[in-house]
């Protein structure tokens, strides 16, 4: 039996990345899935975008562990695409029991007073904004299941602060904000809501040119390997490790999710490594 | 399918019954090994009944009965030899050690002014040292393991200042301290340690007798109320709730959760 039978799971910026380790962990553990991402580049991020055939990839993925899952082309800067492609999987799926609000850019990093406008808006309008309109459109379909359980993924940049990144460290603040305030309106409906803040996950956001030279920019660009890197990466956690993997979030997204934290609301869990002890 | 602590083994204190019982019942359904410890005698002062070695006898049947293997003593967290010798006869008849559930504790209910020396000393003994003593007496089992995971049992008591509890709140603050500091030096082997704040759980120490005592003083104090609130409507929760996230913590699936205050109270320190 799986920890998740029967429910419903709606995950933003499902494509590729811990959206998809998320959609997967979930569905073997019998939860059918409602997923979207953007699925085309965003101006002032500085990684491959997730495409079509990203979403197409976690699709036939899901659907090889024998679940459900409506896939839409959605920006959560877009309140009534959003809304759109939750009310359809909804009608399609029967039901909402989980949101995990996933979608977000690491935007380019710059000191403060180098930000451009275009910078900080899309960050906010994506990294913040994103999480409240992908919470607003599936809060009424948690209502009518009786219960639920929204993950909101901030960061270890939702609780410290880091150079180079003011846009990021303020979205990922603000959210922390809007999940305590969710848990306050929507206890009485036994809605839980809770943070998660992991700390560098192994993906495409970190593994690329452009956060390889915020880490080691005394190196030469030849010389910044994953290995090399990774040595830098680790000064930051705690424990011994570079990065976690994204099933690491996925795991606690699942927790966070099942009846086996019934009565966790209000909660900023890191899965950082130790990193914001330090 | 592997059940998620499997092949692992793990140390409770106050394993007789409520929460620590239930530790040890739901880590050996998902597949660990138990050693257990409990007073398992009279404890003066508080309002509840006080844990009997046929508790504890129960909590190894109910072990036994999962088809996983327990080694349950009487020992008292304060007694650091008494302690030492079962930490080190339960590795050596299991083999190892993986978890830690610092869970023994105790409560006494009391207006600040009306709270004796003795309950202050049996508190912290009890509720800090014995927690300090557990970890510290475990710690290098789990090192020559190559790692594992503390969970070390505060309360929203450890975040919060209940009232009426000055020793209780005072020393779940302090495991709070405890669980950093050893996150910190015992990082670099691999260890987690990570505390769990219940709200109330439905156990014997929530004997009416014990929340009676509660009465006069928030009638005497009314304003002080609304911080016994849950968020979620519900006013207790049940061991395995809390157990669940022990489970959690202690599976490899936290295996990068360290250094973190775990709150399993419905909502009752955000309000």
């Amino acid at each position: 039996m799986g920890r998740l039978d029967g429910k419903v799971a709606f995950i933003t910026g499902v494509a590729r990345g811990q959206g998809r380790s998320h959609a997967i962990r979930l569905a073997q553990e019998g939860a059918d899935i409602i997923g979207v991402d953007i699925c085309e580049p965003v101006p002032t991020n500085n990684i491959p975008p997730a495409t079509e055939a990203d979403m197409a990839e976690t699709v036939r993925l899901v659907e090889a562990l024998d679940r459900r899952i409506i896939a839409t082309k959605a920006d959560v800067r877009d309140y009534d695409a959003v809304k759109a492609a939750v009310d359809e999987g909804v009608a399609e799926l029967g039901r909402l029991d989980i949101v995990a609000a996933n979608a977000g850019i690491a935007g380019t990093p710059n000191p403060a007073e180098n930000l451009s406008e275009e910078d900080w808006t899309t960050m906010i309008d994506i990294n913040l904004s994103g999480v409240w309109r992908s919470i607003k459109a599936a809060i009424p379909h948690l209502k009518a299941a009786g219960r639920g359980s929204i993950i909101i993924t901030s960061s270890t940049a939702g609780l410290n602060a880091y150079q180079n990144l003011a846009h990021y460290v303020s979205a990922k603040h603000g959210v922390v904000g809007l999940m305590r305030t969710l848990a306050l309106e929507l206890a009485p409906d036994m809605i839980r809501v809770n943070s998660v803040h992991p700390t560098s996950v192994d993906t495409d956001m970190i593994q690329n040119e452009t956060i390889y030279g915020l880490f080691a920019p005394d190196l030469e660009p030849e010389e910044r390997t994953r290995e090399a890197v990774g040595e830098r990466f680790a000064t930051l956690n705690a424990l011994p490790v570079p990065w976690v993997e994204a099933v690491d979030i996925s795991n606690a997204v699942l927790f966070l999710a099942s009846d086996e934290a019934r009565y966790i609301t209000g909660v900023a869990l890191p899965v950082d490594a130790g990193q914001t002890t330090k | 399918m592997a059940g998620r602590v499997e092949g692992k083994v793990a140390f409770i204190t106050g394993a007789a019954r409520g929460q620590g019982r239930s530790h040890a019942l739901r880590l050996a359904e998902e597949g660990a090994d138990i050693i257990a410890v409990d007073l398992c005698d009279d404890i003066p002062n508080v309002a509840y009944s006080s844990a009997t070695e046929e508790d504890l006898a129960e909590t190894v049947r109910q072990v036994e009965a999962l088809d996983r293997r327990i080694i349950a003593r009487k020992a008292d967290v304060r007694d650091r030899d008494a302690m030492k010798a079962v930490i080190d006869e339960g590795v050596a008849e299991l083999g190892k050690l993986d978890i830690v559930v610092a869970n023994a504790g105790i409560c006494v209910i009391a207006g600040w002014d009306e709270t004796s020396v003795e309950v202050w000393d049996q508190t912290i003994s009890t509720n800090l040292t014995g927690v300090w003593n557990t970890v510290q007496l475990t710690a290098p089992h789990l090192i020559a393991a190559g790692g594992g995971s503390m969970i070390l049992t505060s309360s929203a008591a450890g975040l919060k200042g209940l009232p009426f509890l000055t020793a209780y709140v005072a020393a779940k603050h302090g495991v709070v301290g405890l669980m950093r500091a050893f996150a910190t030096e015992l990082a670099e082997h691999s260890i987690r340690v990570n505390t769990l704040h219940p709200t109330g759980v439905n156990t014997p120490m929530a004997d009416p007798r014990t929340m009676e005592k509660f009465g006069p003083l928030l009638e005497a104090h009314p304003k002080l109320g609304p911080m016994m609130t849950n968020l979620l409507p519900v006013e207790s929760t049940e061991p395995r709730d809390q157990s669940n996230a022990v489970l959690f913590l202690a599976s490899d699936e936290a295996r990068y959760v360290t250094s973190m205050e775990f709150t399993v109270d419905a909502g009752n320190t955000q309000y």
